[in-house]
C-alpha cells in the first residue's frame, strides 16, 4: 500500500525528517509514537501534500505511484486521508456542504456518478449517529466554534464518509475524554478492513488500548529508532522514550 | 468653463426638465448649476474623494437622453426584477409606466414619477426635496440637482406596514448615455417599508448619477437594499441620504458588483434613540474601482449604529471604504461599531480603508476595526486534503467570506439572485451544487 524509503525533509532549511523507512501493507495498523517535536506531524503532512516542506531525498510510493508527485486533492481522491492534529475552522462553509463536495470529488475521480441528494443525507445521518454527534453539526460551519473533542469527531466523520484506503490519524486521541475516545475508536474500528490501512500517530499508549495496532514504531529526532509489535507500546508507557533515545544516540 | 460643462449645459437645455413652473425648484436648480459650473465634479483633493479620481468624466461628456420609448429587453429586466414586489422602472433617467408594476398598491400609499409628483403634489415634494442633501455636499449632488430628469416619489403614510418591497430598477440603454435620476422616499410615523434600488445597463459605457433622499419618520422602520450591477464599462454614482427621526430604524445592504468606476454614498442623520445598520459587500475584478463612502451622524443621545463592510478584490481592482461616524456633543450614550474587512485575491489588487471617528460627546461607546488580508493557506490545504481542487477551494473560501453579507438579506428571492451574482465571480466546480 505505502512504501517510504530514506525520506528526508527540511523545513526552513532545518532537517526535520532524517531518513524515514516504513512499509505499510493493506489492512494493517501502524502506530507511530514519539516525543513532542520528533517529526510526527511533519510526516503526516508530507504524506497528505501540505506545502512548505522540502523533500531533500528518498521516495514515497502509494499503490505503485509516486505519492509526492500528486497534488493534495489527487492524493485525497486516490484514498489518502489525514485526520488533522489541529483541524482548521472554515467559517461560512457548512459541514454538510464540504462533505458533499468532498464525496463527489472522490466519486468523480473514481468514475462514479455524483451521489443522489437523498442517499447522501441518509448516509451522512447514519454516520453522524454512529459517532454520537448531534445532527445540528452538519449545518454548522466546518469546525467553527467546535470544542477540541468535537473537531476530532468531525475528522472521523469525514473519514467515514470518504472511505479512504490509507487513513492517517495525527494525535486524534488528544483532547478527547474517555467516552469520546471510545466513540472515536469504535468509529475507526468499524472502518477496519483487509484493504484499508491506518497510520496512527500518537504519543500516548491510551488510544492503542482501543485500537489494536499490528506494528509500533518509535520516531525520535526525525528517525524511526525502534519498531516492534503492540508490546512495544506498553513498554514505552512504562519506561518513557528516554531509554530508546539514549540507546539511539 | 470646461468643454464637458458646455456640453452638459447645451444638452440639458434642450430637455424639458420637470418642475419648470416651480420657482423654488428653479432656484434650487440655478444655484446648483452655479455651484457645478464653479467646482465641477469632485476632485481627489477633497478629503472624502481622496481615493477616487473621477476626472475622466470631465473629458468624456456623456449625453443626457430625451424621454422616449426605447425597447428594453424584457428578459434582461426580468432577470433583475423581483417577483412579488411593487416594481418601478427608470429607463435612461425616466420613469416608465409600461414597465412598472404597481398592481394592488394600497390606496393610501403614493408612488408616482417625480415628474408627475412635481405637477400633482409639488407642495408635498417641496417639504422634503433637497432637505437631506444639498448642492454643496459635492459635485455629483450639484450636478443632479441642476439636471435631474425624473425619478420616483414614494410616500408611505403613518401606521402603514407595506406588505411587499418596492423595487426601483434603473436601466441605462444607450452608449454614451447619461441618467440623472432623483428619488424621494418618505415614511411617516410608525410605518415600515422595504426599498430596493437596482442599477443595471446595456454592455456599453454610460454614466448613472442617481440621488435618493429618504425620510424615516418617528418610530418607523426602513430596510434598503442597493444592488449595483452596472455594465463593466459604466460609471456610477449613487447617493442615498437618510434622515432618521426619533426612534426610527434603518438597515441598509449595499452590494457593489458592477461598473468600471462606481461610488456609493450612504449618509444618515440619527435623531434621538434612532438606530441604523449599514452592511456592504463590494466585489471588484479586473480594473474595477469600487468606492463606498458612509457617514453616520449621531446628532442626539441614545443612538445605535452598526456597520459591516466587506470587500473582495481580484485582478487590478481597487476597493475603497471610507466610514465616517460623527458623534455630536449632544449625542451622549451613543453606541457605535464599525468593521471593514478586505480580502485581496491578487498581488495587484488594492484596498483602501479609512474609518473616521469624530467624537464630540464624552460618554459614548464607539469602536472600529479594519483588516486587509488574503485567504488562509491552511484553509485552502484543508479543503484540498478532502479532495477539493485548489481553485474550487479558493472560490469556496472566497464565496464564504462574501456570503456572510448576502446571508443578512431577508428577502428570499433577492438572496437567491445575490448568491447567483456572487457565484458568477467565484464558481465552484460541478461536484458542488
Ligand atoms: N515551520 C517550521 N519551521 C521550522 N521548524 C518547524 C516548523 N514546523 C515545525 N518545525 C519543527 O519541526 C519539528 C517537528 O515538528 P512536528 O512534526 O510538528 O513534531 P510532532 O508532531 O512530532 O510533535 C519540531 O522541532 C518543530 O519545532
Ligand atoms: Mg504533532
Amino acid at each position: 500500500m505505502l512504501s517510504i524509503k530514506d525520506l528526508t525533509v527540511n523545513v526552513n532549511d532545518k532537517k526535520i525528517l532524517k531518513g524515514i523507512n516504513l512499509e505499510v501493507k493493506a489492512g494493517k495498523i501502524h502506530a507511530i509514537m514519539g516525543p513532542n517535536g520528533s517529526g510526527k506531524s511533519t510526516l503526516s503532512h508530507i504524506l497528505s501534500g501540505k506545502s512548505g516542506y522540502e523533500v531533500t531525498g528518498g521516495s514515497v510510493t502509494y499503490q505503485g505511484k509516486d505519492l509526492l508527485e500528486m497534488p493534495p486533492e489527487i492524493r485525497a481522491r486516490e484514498g489518502v486521508f489525514l485526520a488533522f492534529q489541529y483541524p482548521v475552522e472554515i467559517p461560512g462553509v457548512s459541514n454538510v456542504y464540504l462533505l458533499k463536495a468532498a464525496l463527489n470529488a472522490v466519486r468523480k475521480h473514481n468514475g462514479l456518478d455524483e451521489v443522489d441528494a437523498m442517499d447522501f443525507l441518509t448516509l451522512v445521518k447514519a454516520k453522524v449517529k454512529a459517532l454520537e454527534m448531534d445532527e445540528k453539526f452538519l449545518y454548522r460551519a466546518v469546525n467553527e466554534g467546535f470544542s477540541g473533542g468535537e473537531k476530532k469527531r468531525n475528522e472521523i466523520l469525514q473519514m467515514a464518509m470518504l472511505e479512504p484506503k490509507l487513513c492517517i490519524l495525527d494525535e486524534t486521541d488528544s483532547g478527547l475524554d474517555i467516552d469520546a475516545l471510545k466513540i472515536v475508536a469504535d468509529g475507526v474500528n468499524s472502518l477496519r478492513s483487509p484493504d484499508r490501512s491506518f497510520i496512527m500517530v500518537t504519543h500516548y499508549q491510551r488510544l492503542l488500548d482501543y485500537i489494536k495496532p499490528d506494528f509500533v514504531h518509535v520516531l525520535a529526532h526525525g528517525q524511526i529508532i525502534k519498531s516492534g509489535g503492540p508490546e512495544l507500546a506498553l513498554e514505552l508507557e512504562e519506561k518513557g522514550y528516554g531509554w530508546l533515545e539514549e540507546a539511539a544516540a | 468653463m470646461s468643454t464637458a460643462l458646455n456640453d452638459y449645459t447645451a444638452s440639458y437645455s434642450a430637455l424639458a426638465l420637470p418642475g419648470q413652473d416651480l420657482p423654488w425648484l428653479q432656484q434650487l436648480r440655478a444655484d446648483a448649476y452655479t455651484q457645478f459650473a464653479s467646482d465641477g465634479f469632485p476632485s481627489p483633493r477633497e478629503e472624502e474623494w481622496r481615493y477616487t479620481n473621477v476626472s475622466a468624466l470631465e473629458k468624456k461628456a456623456f449625453t443626457p437622453l430625451l424621454a422616449a420609448a426605447r425597447a428594453v429587453d424584457a428578459d434582461f429586466i426580468k432577470s433583475y426584477q423581483l417577483a412579488d414586489a411593487y416594481s418601478l422602472v427608470l429607463v435612461d433617467g425616466y420613469f416608465s409606466a409600461e414597465l412598472s408594476l404597481l398592481a394592488d398598491l394600497p390606496d393610501t400609499v403614493q408612488i408616482l414619477s417625480m415628474a408627475d409628483a412635481l405637477q400633482t403634489c409639488p407642495e408635498q415634494v417641496a417639504v422634503y426635496f433637497g432637505k437631506a442633501v444639498t448642492s454643496n455636499e459635492h459635485g455629483f449632488i450639484a450636478f443632479n440637482n441642476a439636471w435631474f430628469t425624473d425619478g420616483v416619489f414614494v410616500h408611505i403614510p403613518a401606521l402603514c406596514v407595506l406588505d411587499k418591497p418596492i423595487q426601483c430598477l434603473h436601466i441605462v440603454t444607450q452608449d454614451g448615455g447619461l441618467a440623472t435620476t432623483r428619488n424621494l422616499l418618505v415614511l411617516a410615523e410608525n410605518a415600515a417599508a422595504q426599498w430596493l434600488e437596482t442599477f443595471v445597463g446595456a454592455d456599453v459605457g454610460y454614466l448613472s448619477a442617481a440621488v435618493t433622499e429618504a425620510f424615516v419618520g418617528q418610530n418607523s422602520e426602513l430596510t434598503v437594499y442597493k444592488v449595483q450591477c452596472e455594465s463593466a464599462k459604466a460609471y456610477h454614482f449613487g447617493g442615498l441620504y437618510i434622515q432618521q427621526a426619533r426612534d426610527a430604524r434603518c438597515t441598509h445592504h449595499n452590494f457593489a458588483f458592477g461598473g468600471l468606476l462606481a461610488r456609493s454614498d450612504i449618509h444618515t442623520d440619527l435623531d434621538q434613540a434612532a438606530e441604523c445598520e449599514l452592511n456592504g459587500l463590494y466585489l471588484g475584478v479586473k480594473r474595477q474601482h469600487l468606492d463606498n463612502h458612509t457617514r453616520i451622524n449621531h446628532l442626539k443621545p441614545y443612538g445605535i449604529s452598526r456597520e459591516t463592510y466587506k470587500g473582495v478584490l481580484d485582478g487590478r481592482a481597487r476597493g475603497v471604504f471610507q466610514g465616517r461616524v460623527i458623534v455630536a456633543e449632544d449625542a451622549q450614550l451613543t453606541d457605535s461599531q464599525m468593521n471593514n474587512r478586505n480580502l485581496l485575491l491578487s498581488a495587484d489588487a488594492e484596498a483602501d480603508t479609512k474609518p473616521q471617528l469624530e467624537i464630540y460627546a464624552d460618554d459614548v461607546k464607539c469602536g472600529h476595526g479594519v483588516t486587509v488580508g488574503q485567504l488562509e493557506e491552511k484553509s485552502v490545504f484543508y479543503l484540498q486534503s478532502r479532495g477539493v481542487d485548489e481553485e474550487t477551494a479558493r472560490n469556496m473560501l472566497t464565496f464564504a467570506f462574501a456570503n456572510e453579507m448576502v446571508d443578512k438579506v431577508n428577502l428570499p428571492l433577492l438572496k437567491t439572485l445575490l448568491v447567483q451574482l456572487v457565484l458568477q465571480h467565484f464558481p465552484q466546480n460541478s461536484y458542488v451544487d
